[in-house]
């Protein structure tokens, strides 16, 4: 049983490929050798910045030989069909053997596959998979058509076992495979030859390589984390750059260095992100003040100097990076106090989207809907509507020019220097929240007033203009920003009609694009009658306006109630119904609930014969039912009751089809005449008594246990009592009780929605 | 231990001699005005087609929008780019990079150099390769490219291309922190010179040209009259009539593709782009420099069959 070693030497393989490769080169080679018929006992890939290797253990020596008989046309058959079956088989005529069958005489080929020797199958397999390698992007060199992901220099392909090593003979593009490798590029840059993996491994390490990436990362995250500890410091955790950064060196060597005095004052995250984005560089924490005092570099380099050089260098770097970082804080510090007027300003010239205005559209937009949303989330409406004018204001600093991934933080900052409110500053920061299912969702009022706003916004606009998710494709986020809708809502039980409140803004939102518009608008002599009718104001002959406010532009297209489609060309404004936009809009909140409630094990059926309900754009209310109904058909009760709903449903659905007329006269108890339709007159009464005040109170629970309670009735009504009785008068009185039965179950919940279960 | 350069122009000089010495061509900068020496012909042009090629030289380059009237530290409006490129890349490429910061004084035993991913793309060139930064203790000190397209074509062979910046490189090797500090020629000579000597004042002229006070409908006027030049250019019959020869202009035509390229990169300054417009004229040089391409690979000099 051989084992199998392949290293691919190349230049530096990206970082962020490097784990991936490994992984892709393993699959391909050992599903290439097993559907050559071979098999091995296990398999691993590892990833250096200049290699990617796979050791493969326990390999058979060679294929096993198949043969296989293939039954054939009739001896005498058309030449045609002869020639097909030759063909399929891949052996001439001369080779087929003539048997005699049932029918008679019929052609058989015989094929024999003879077992191939391991490296014959490996050369094919791994020129197949160097040549069909799926890296992510993938170049050309030289004069060769071969694509790798940076030159390909060597390959080493060796099958050893006890009796010694072989080179495995292939030639891909020039390359041909050998039994040597080299080692650190500056430390050990000359070649030598490996007799196995283990002998790789060591020889490797010996030549400053250390081949597993998770070495390297665990070596450099247990040196750092020494040497700031010898100093009281601790090093801020970061997966990912650990991960890229061991994927930069083959050598890793750890060296801590100091932050220049003169920047001590930045905020901490300044520091983090300026030298993690751009140097790659871990930052150090003093665990008392929570400050960034040092940075952690990783040299792939050991030098005489012990790294002085190389640190001193990086040092200098990094200051001057600092500097920078420095520069624009205390230009963003001046305007900042000063009220951030300017940035304000300035986003009026930032095209947010080109047939949604500007930035400051958006944020005079978010300010209004803030306030409004601000009374159903407990925030205070002023300090709402003062949160949503200064949240965006940072897009304008320079530090977030220089480091975009500090929006929001950044306005934090500048919104308490600028001597604004701790909640309003807050709200700077988390009004983005939350961005993905699992990111933290924020609990203050007012981020929770700004942040609905923010992507009740969004929906809205891109909604107005015809900009829906369709399939996979969802260019802006609009699926994440219905979610985080649905997650600030829930998260806060908040009770927000949300049509009511997506009719409001689509509103606000023409007014704010058209009333913007309105010079330009006044501008242009091509505008003809229909699109002033829709759109905006009439400009008569004689230059003056007849004003229609913009309520009267809504209450025309509001009243049309559809989707009109209709290009304004000066504005490109689809203009849609709010009530259009509203509806659908809220249909995509409860897709994206059920969902979100799919996940936490609540089923969409359940949901929707909840969404049947009046009250559904409170998705709060929504929840809070579905919760309830999902509880009591979980119970023995309920899952009975929903049968006898069901029969009931079914029973009466039949005979006013049949009847033609509609049950839903009071049944009479002085018809009833067994004792079990007595006792579900009785019962009826009595969860009716119940359920009502429980449904006006909103307290779904009671209400269901109440409509759970009627199972005992109803089935014994169902087991002794015919409802089609002879006497018509019975019979009536019967299909009325059942549309009691009916009318309380379905003020609880659409039960017809409920699928069956068996 | 490599020695150390003790100004400016020794690196350069020390650059020049070591590629010259690795069979390059020592070319003079183009006379034109260029944002990156990837513009010169020598590389645009020169990368395209099948011809064998080694070129290396200085380039002056302008970037109107990093102007900070010299004050800042690192950022200039114009500045030098030493450029290679060697068509088809050679195999040993890294070493032959490496032996160049060697030569300038870089040991490669006491720093820690490191190859980092960074693809590069020009939109306006309609070009792109694969390849790193550089990087010298961190330091970002080189971009080191294997060209795959050039003006919409695929690059066959393909050419390797370095480019150092060379005021960054050489403040860190002559320990200098601001670049107007830096020695320009030798510190010990009769007349010693800085970099802010020869260029502080020019910096504060063109920042304020090109920020405040280049006439931008002039501007506007001249891209069109390039835009259409160019295309004109390409558009006249190959056979000339005066020397009966047939001359394709590809040469002329890009001269009109950076000079309209150069001219938006002033209007960018000016602040008279959007950001919609900016792609629509990106588009527009790229468009130019495709044509030009077109043309290039129809030439003698572009591979085509003489």
């Amino acid at each position: 049983m051989p084992d199998l070693l392949i290293e691919l030497f190349s230049e530096e393989i990206p970082a962020r490929m490097q784990t991936r490769a490994a992984d892709d080169l393993r699959k391909l080679v050992t599903d290439g050798l097993v559907e050559a018929g071979l098999t091995y006992a296990g398999a691993a890939g590892f990833s250096t910045p200049r290699r990617l290797t796979l050791s493969l253990d326990g390999l058979t020596a060679e294929s096993k030989a198949v043969r296989e008989e293939r039954k054939g046309p009739k001896v005498g058959a058309p030449d045609k069909a002869i020639e097909g079956f030759l063909r399929g088989a891949g052996v001439a005529r001369d080779d087929l053997e003539v048997r005699d069958d049932k029918k008679g005489q019929v052609y058989f080929a015989v094929i024999e596959k003879p077992g191939r020797l391991a490296a014959d199958i490996i050369a094919e397999v791994l020129e197949k998979s160097v040549r069909n390698f799926p890296w992510p992007k993938s170049m050309r060199w030289g004069t060769g058509s071969l694509k790798w992901v940076r030159p390909l220099h060597s390959i080493l392909c060796i099958l050893s076992d006890e009796a010694g090593t072989e080179v495995v003979p292939l030639d891909v593009d020039g390359i041909t495979s050998g039994n040597t490798t080299r080692g650190h590029r500056f430390l050990a840059p000359n070649s030598f030859s490996v007799a196995s993996f283990d002998d790789y491994e060591a020889k490797l390490k010996r030549a400053n390589v250390v081949l597993r990436a998770d070495e390297r990362a665990e070596a450099i995250w247990n040196e750092a984390t020494t040497q700031a500890f010898a100093l009281g410091l601790e090093v801020v955790e970061d997966r990912g750059l650990l991960a890229e950064v061991a994927g930069l060196v083959e050598w890793p060597v750890v060296l801590l260095g100091r932050i220049d005095d003169d920047f001590l004052g930045l905020p901490p995250e300044v520091l983090q992100t300026s030298m993690k984005e751009h140097q790659k560089f871990f930052s150090v924490r003093n665990p008392k003040t929570g400050r960034i005092e040092r940075f952690v570099t990783v040299a792939n380099m050991e030098t005489a100097d012990n790294g002085a050089t190389i640190l001193a260098g990086n040092q200098k770097v990094l200051s001057a990076r600092l500097a920078d970082a420095k520069f624009f804080w205390e230009n963003d510090l001046r305007v900042a106090k000063a009220g951030m007027e300017p940035w304000l300003e300035s986003l009026s010239n930032v095209t947010f989207h080109n047939k949604l205005g500007s930035q400051k559209d958006r944020i005079e937009r978010i300010a209004a809907l803030a306030r409004e949303v601000a009374p159903s989330v407990g925030a205070d409406p002023d300090l709402a509507e003062q949160a949503a004018r200064v949240a965006k204001a940072d897009l304008s600093s320079e530090m977030v020019y220089e480091f975009p991934e500090l929006q929001g933080l950044m306005g934090r900052y500048y919104a308490a220097e600028a001597g604004l409110p701790a909640d309003v500053a807050a709200a700077c920061e988390e009004h983005y929240s939350p961005l993905g299912p699992s990111d933290d969702v924020p609990t203050a009022p007012v981020s929770v007033a700004v942040a609905l706003a923010d992507k009740i916004d969004t929906l809205t606009g891109f909604w107005a203009i015809d900009e829906k998710p369709t399939g996979s494709k969802d260019p802006f986020a609009l699926r994440r920003a219905a979610l985080g809708v649905i997650r600030l809502v829930l998260d806060g039980k908040s009770s927000v009609k949300l049509d009511e409140v997506v009719q409001f803004h689509s509103r606000a939102l023409y007014a704010s694009l058209v009333l913007n518009d309105r010079a330009s608008v006044l501008n242009d002599s091509t505008l003809d009658e229909e699109h002033w009718i829709l759109g905006a104001n009439k400009a008569m002959p004689d230059g003056t306006i007849l004003a229609l406010s913009v309520p009267e532009i809504f209450e025309r297209v509001d009243a049309l109630n559809v989707s009109l489609s209709r290009d304004l060309d000066w504005q490109a404004i689809r203009i849609t119904s709010a009530k259009v936009i509203a509806k659908e809009l809220l249909s995509f909140f409860h897709d994206r609930l059920k969902v979100f409630l799919r996940d936490k094990g609540i089923r969409h059926d359940i949901i929707d014969a909840c969404i049947a309900m009046p009250g559904n754009d409170d998705l709060t209310l929504l929840v809070k039912r579905a919760e309830a109904l999902a509880e009591t058909l979980a119970t023995d009760d309920g899952e009975n009751l929903l049968q006898g709903f069901k029969r009931a449903n079914n029973i009466l659905s039949q005979a006013e089809e049949k009847d033609g007329v509609e049950y839903s006269y009071g049944a009479d108890i002085k018809f009833a005449e067994h004792d079990a339709e007595k006792a579900l007159f009785a019962a009826l009464d009595a969860a009716d008594a119940k359920i009502v005040p429980a449904m006006e109170a909103e307290d779904f629970s009671t209400a269901m246990t109440a409509m759970a309670a009627l199972r005992g009735p109803i089935d014994a009504f169902f087991t002794d009592v015919q409802v089609n009785a002879d006497s018509q008068v019975l019979r009536r009185n019967r299909l009325n009780l059942l549309s009691r039965i009916r009318n309380i179950c379905l003020s609880v919940a659409d039960l017809t929605k409920i699928e069956g279960t068996s | 231990m490599a020695d150390k350069p003790r100004s400016f122009q020794e690196i350069i000089l020390r650059l020049q001699t070591y590629w010259a010495s690795k069979g390059c061509a020592i070319l003079q900068p183009y006379d034109m005005e260029v944002g990156a020496g990837t513009f010169h012909p020598a590389t645009t042009l020169r990368a395209l087609g099948s011809n064998h090629w080694a070129a290396a030289y200085v380039q002056p380059s302008r970037r109107p929008t990093d102007g900070r009237y010299g004050e800042n530290p690192n950022r200039l409006q114009h500045y030098y780019q030493y450029q290679v490129l060697i068509k088809p890349s050679p195999p040993d490429l890294q070493d032959l990079y490496l032996g160049s910061l060697e030569a300038i004084g870089i040991d490669a035993a006491m720093h820690d150099i490191r190859f980092v991913e960074d693809d590069w793309e020009s939109p306006t060139l309609g070009a792109w390769g694969l390849g790193w930064e550089v990087w010298c203790d961190g330091m970002e000190v080189s971009q080191f490219t294997y060209f795959q397209q050039v003006g919409g074509h695929d690059c066959k062979p393909v050419s390797g291309e370095l480019t150092y910046g060379l005021e960054r490189l050489a403040m860190y090797v002559l320990n200098v922190d601001h670049v107007m500090d830096m020695p320009f020629n030798d510190p010990q000579t009769q007349i010693p010179l800085t970099y802010g000597d020869i260029f502080k004042q020019t910096e504060q002229e063109y920042a304020r040209w090109n920020f405040d006070i280049a006439d931008t409908d002039v501007l506007l006027q001249h891209f069109v009259d390039a835009e259409a030049e160019c295309q004109r250019i390409l558009d006249a019959p190959v056979d000339d009539p005066k020397t009966g020869l047939k001359i394709i202009m590809a040469h002329p035509a890009y001269d009109q593709c950076i000079k309209a390229s150069h001219v938006f990169n002033l209007l960018d300054a000016r602040g008279v782009i959007s950001v919609t417009e900016r792609q629509a004229y990106i588009g527009r040089v790229r468009a130019l420099a495709k044509a030009c391409a077109d043309a290039f690979v129809q030439t003698e000099a572009g591979g085509a069959a003489a």
